[in-house]
């Protein structure tokens, strides 16, 4: 090995974000190899490795408390992305990963290569990609830089998911104070592969080539996992060069290139490269096959030919996967990748020394044990302590105090949090691929069909079921921040009642884990409360984790103005599948004098609520618990009635409760309602599950928790009364009154005036975010 | 009856298309590099970014080897329908009177337009007139509905748009020229043109009538399960249109 002038120092190290005891553990690792001090090569190569963002190091613990198994489950955690069975010999692989921090600093390429990356872990496995998801947060929208960063990230994965010919189908976007310095956008994408096609990135075959194909090599990206990902966000925003650049053609002709020569059987297996580029890439594939890798940096395709052989293994440059292949396939392969106009390029070999060695041209410039690169990074033990009180401060108020129901409705409906997404959803391609049978807006879950609906004749009366899957992304972080494990526990369940209400059973799970600096003892607690949370209800609901992602360290310092940890947003996205897209669930009221019902367990509670949020109240400490097993059973009964097409429409009823429920139904289905809550709605049993909490907005806060509170596990349902009542051999039902005309209308009997608002009304209330576009 | 359909490498709509073309005959994909049509009776230039259009949509496409073939074929009096990035891309290589701009809004826009069909005779309509779309009642609850902005008893399709470059723009000469020969094929419906389009213009045809392009996309509403059936009308008629002419 050439003698490098100086060798790095422990500054260096820690500069690279490495702590110094890891630093000694590193050089004792070497050692123990045989080598020295590691050289610049070795280090970057290391501090990649060892980062938060690559190692899990505060997280890997807690998530191996996770269920992961399932008679569902054919891909667990571990590979690019997890994948359930689907039946007929198809899978459906999916996942979640955030891109946070460099959509903080450059929203549209943030967002974009957020897409982009998401969208490799899914054809990485061999399956390809269907469907997109996006999980927005941001700072209030009355904050320049929050509308800055909202309106660049939605232009960002539009013009990257539109340009590659994947829908994107579904998302969720919620606006609060926490994430004014932080915003979060997390990317789900969904791919469909035959079970048998499914590939693993283990590296296997000593001898076999290892070819890098897609995108040349340039600058872009250098180490953003260890920079971007695994700190707070500076006081400078000066890190606008480690944001990658996104090319969404050239990821086409990638995914198109990858899934042909899967098609053709020339790979043996496959990778992404993402975070940390090359080396992660090759050192995790040579870890899951234990073999080792040569890999030669001559040989790598450059976009700027002085590129230093630490630069090319940490670029994060995009559109780039990692294949092995056998020798006698490496031209079938190059040629296929001139076919697809991808560069291409075998740059190393499989070796059985269980080393990572990069050379450049014939000089060994790193040389390291896989294991000590991969697997041998200290995991830390969380240190929780729970707070006292909400470290978060109490939202600004908005709604004047003396509101009426009416009024208070149309607030709510109007507020950022519960308008009408459509201004976001229409900058998006949601049909593209021929599958999507629910588009945003129709049903409370994306439904899409297994395969192409062009593809399938003779459709119509007398042919046969059409299987579908659903999917739906969650995440209320003001209710997690209240209550880590209810909050959470109550985001799975969200996921799956809005899967039941297009008649789907959950197959699997996946999350993003967005939280702030896990080394303080309250964010650590949050994390250790919401994993619990995670694990308990999908253990409930048999919707097991099959892949997912951490994205911590999101917090500002505290000289920013709304400094701080984020709200604790640990997004869920839920995959189930249902046997007939025919059948699929409608959110909107359907036909002029059907009953309307309350399905399900119904406790509104107005803690943490979004008209809490409107009054300016501060968060509680708690929420009310969470029976799930009740929960379950409603939302088993929602989906065998929609599966058997004995209701119209089925909604759950989340941010703004019932009232919000009501009118969102009638909005969807352009039909009014004549409703009326009974005196069982208002009784001493609701007065004293309320509490006393003062006087909500001048009515009373039973009348308050009535209209407005927030609930898990109940649905607004419409269809004829006797379907309706015969949910009641499953759970709780209560008819409230019947679909028609041309407003809702809300009957309170004694407890307040009743609401009386028009389609239109409610409509102009709930367009209010298409300001923030115009 | 055989559709031949364009792959560029950016294609995105290109297997939509085939299984919509694939309802009402055979449908084959046809790959850029290549310029045998591998006789198709008519050829569809679907929606995408054919070449990644960074310089502008469809300026590159137009210049590929399999387009040569096309321009050939639809000189030859070919059937050729451009659906979005294929209607730009038929602009680009002159086959089609006009330019496609950037949406008035300046955004990527996926909206379900309902469309009227101001040409009924022509090789692309022939078919969308009678059938199961009922021309009246449909137009009349639209009449009614945008108050007295009646379609004048035109069919309606209900037909899915997404696009960021579809503000169709020709000159006033061209335009009025184009009217007088009934080369507007397709219109938005009054309060449906979201992306500026002139003359609410949405589909129009060359003169002789034998190429075609549109910003919506037929090929994404050929089934009820994705809300609407409507676009099928446009692949019969190209199919009526091939077999008559061979009668």
């Amino acid at each position: 090995m050439s003698e490098a002038a100086t060798l790095p120092t422990v500054k260096d190290a820690l500069a690279l974000g490495l702590t110094e005891a890891e630093y000694e553990l590193i050089c004792k690792k070497q050692a123990d190899a045989g080598g020295g001090a590691p050289n610049q090569v070795e280090l970057a190569m290391y501090s990649l490795l060892w980062s938060e963002h690559c190692a899990y190091k505060h997280s890997k613990k807690l998530l191996r408390t996770l269920p992961t198994e399932g008679r569902h489950v054919v891909m667990g955690p571990g590979e690019n992305a997890g994948a359930v069975d689907i039946g007929d010999g198809l899978v459906c692989a999916f996942k979640v990963e955030s891109h946070n921090h460099p959509s903080a600093v450059e929203p549209f390429q943030g967002a974009a290569t957020g897409v982009g990356g998401i969208l490799r872990d899914i054809f990485a496995i061999g399956a390809r990609p269907i469907a997109v998801l996006d999980s927005l947060r941001f700072g209030d929208p009355s904050s320049p830089r929050s509308r800055y960063l909202l309106d660049r990230a939605v232009a960002g994965i539009g013009h990257y998911g539109n340009s590659i010919g994947v829908p994107t189908v579904g998302g969720e976007l919620y606006f609060e104070g926490p994430y004014e310095q932080n915003c979060l956008v997390n990317a789900m994408a969904l791919g469909i592969a035959e079970r048998k096609q499914l590939v693993t990135s283990a590296a296997v075959g000593v001898g076999n080539a290892v070819v890098l194909f897609g995108a040349s090599t340039g600058r872009d990206g250098i180490g953003g996992a260890s920079v971007l990902a695994s700190a707070e966000l500076g006081e400078d925003d000066d890190k606008r060069p480690t944001v990658q650049v996104g090319d969404p053609f050239e990821e086409k002709k990638l995914m198109e290139c990858s899934l042909e020569l899967l098609r053709r059987g020339l790979l043996v297996s496959l990778q992404d490269l993402g975070a940390a580029g090359l080396t992660s890439s090759a050192s995790e594939m040579a870890s899951k096959g234990e073999v080792g890798i040569d890999v030669d940096v001559a040989r790598v395709p450059l976009r700027e030919a002085d590129m230093e052989p630490f630069e090319i293994m940490v670029s994060e440059s995009q559109e780039r996967m990692l294949c092995v292949v056998e020798p006698e396939n490496v031209a079938a392969v190059l040629e296929l990748c001139e076919k697809w106009e991808v560069g291409g390029a075998a740059i190393g070999s499989v070796t059985d020394n269980g080393r990572m060695r990069v050379f450049r041209g014939g000089e060994l410039v790193g040389d390291m044990p896989v294991r000590a690169l991969v697997d041998d990074c200290p995991l830390y033990d969380l240190q929780p302590v729970r707070p006292t009180g909400t470290p978060y401060p109490s939202p600004e108020a908005t709604l004047p105090q003396n509101s009426t129901p009416n009024e208070i409705l149309l607030a709510l409906l109007a507020s950022p949090n519960i308008a009408s997404r459509r201004p976001l959803f229409e900058q998006y391609d949601a049909i593209v691929q021929s599958r999507t049978v629910r588009r945003p807006e129709q049903a409370d879950a994306a439904v899409l069909a297994v395969r192409p609906l062009g593809a399938i004749h003779g459709l119509g009366e007398g042919s046969g079921p059409v299987a579908g899957i659903a999917v739906s992304i969650d995440c209320n972080g003001r209710r997690v921040a209240s209550d880590p494990y209810t909050g959470t526990v109550g985001a799975v369940l969200e996921c799956a009642s809005n899967l039941a209400c297009v008649g789907a059973e959950p197959l699997g799970t996946t999350n993003n884990l967005n939280f702030g600096n896990p080394e303080k003892g309250h964010i650590a607690w949050q994390l250790t409360e919401a994993v619990r949370g995670l694990g308990d209800a999908c253990r409930a609901l048999q919707a097991p984790i099959v892949g997912g992602n951490v994205s911590l360290y999101n917090e500002s310092p505290p000289t920013r103005e709304s400094a701080g940890p984020i709200y604790p947003t640990p997004v869920i996205g839920m995959v189930g599948s249902l046997p007939d897209v025919r059948r699929a669930g409608r959110l909107g009221f359907a036909r002029e004098g059907e009953a309307v019902a309350i399905v399900g367990p119904f406790e509104p509670s107005l803690p943490a609520s979004e008209l809490a949020k409107l009054l300016g109240r501060p968060l509680p400490d708690g929420l009310p618990g969470i029976d799930v097993e009740t929960v379950a059973a409603a939302q088993a009964a929602v989906r065998e009635a929609v599966r058997a097409g004995a209701v119209s429409s089925a909604h759950d009823i989340a941010e703004g409760g019932l009232a919000v429920a009501l009118a969102e139904c009638c909005l969807a289905g352009e039909l009014g309602a004549q409703v009326s809550l009974g005196e069982e709605f208002f009784g001493a049993e609701v007065a004293a599950a309320t509490g006393r909490e003062g006087n909500w907005s001048g009515i009373p806060p039973v009348t308050a928790a009535a209209l407005f509170g927030e609930v898990s596990g109940a649905f607004v349902v419409s269809g004829g009364e006797p379907a309706l009542l015969a949910l009641g051999e499953r759970t709780s039902v209560r008819i409230l009154g019947r679909v028609g005309g041309e407003a809702l209308h809300i009957d309170l009997a004694e407890n307040g005036g009743p609401i009386e608002l028009t389609l239109v009304e409610m409509a102009q209330a709930h367009g209010a975010l298409g300001e923030l576009f115009a | 009856m055989k559709f031949g359909v364009l792959q560029f490498p950016g294609s995105c709509d290109e297997v939509d298309a085939l299984h919509a073309a694939g309802r009402v005959g055979d449908a084959e994909l046809l790959w850029h590099g290549e310029r045998d049509l591998r006789g198709a009776d008519a050829i569809v230039v679907p929606g995408g970014f054919s070449y990644g259009d960074y310089l502008r949509a469809g300026a590159i496409a137009r210049f590929s080897p399999v387009m040569e073939s096309v321009i050939a074929f639809a000189r030859d009096g070919g059937l050729v329908l451009g659906i979005c990035n294929g209607f730009q891309v038929l602009c680009e290589a002159r086959l089609l009177p006009g330019a496609l701009l950037p949406n008035a809004n300046l955004r990527f826009t996926f909206r379900q337009v309902d469309l009227e069909v101001v040409e009924e005779e022509t090789a692309f309509t022939c078919a969308c007139a009678g059938g199961e779309l009922e021309r009246s009642e449909r137009a009349g609850a639209r009449g009614e509905r945008s108050e007295g902005s009646a379609a004048d008893g035109h069919p309606i399709l209900s037909i899915p748009a997404k696009h960021s470059w579809g503000r169709y723009h020709a000159d006033g000469q061209t335009l009025a020229a184009m009217r007088e020969r009934g080369q507007v094929v397709l219109r938005y419906a009054p309060g449906e043109n979201f992306n500026g389009s002139l003359q609410d213009i949405a589909g129009v045809r060359n003169e002789r009538g034998n190429v075609f392009g549109l910003m919506p996309h037929p090929e994404h509403a050929v089934d009820e399960l994705t809300g609407s059936s409507d676009g099928l009308c446009i692949f019969a008629s190209m199919r009526l249109a091939v077999e008559g002419a061979r009668v």
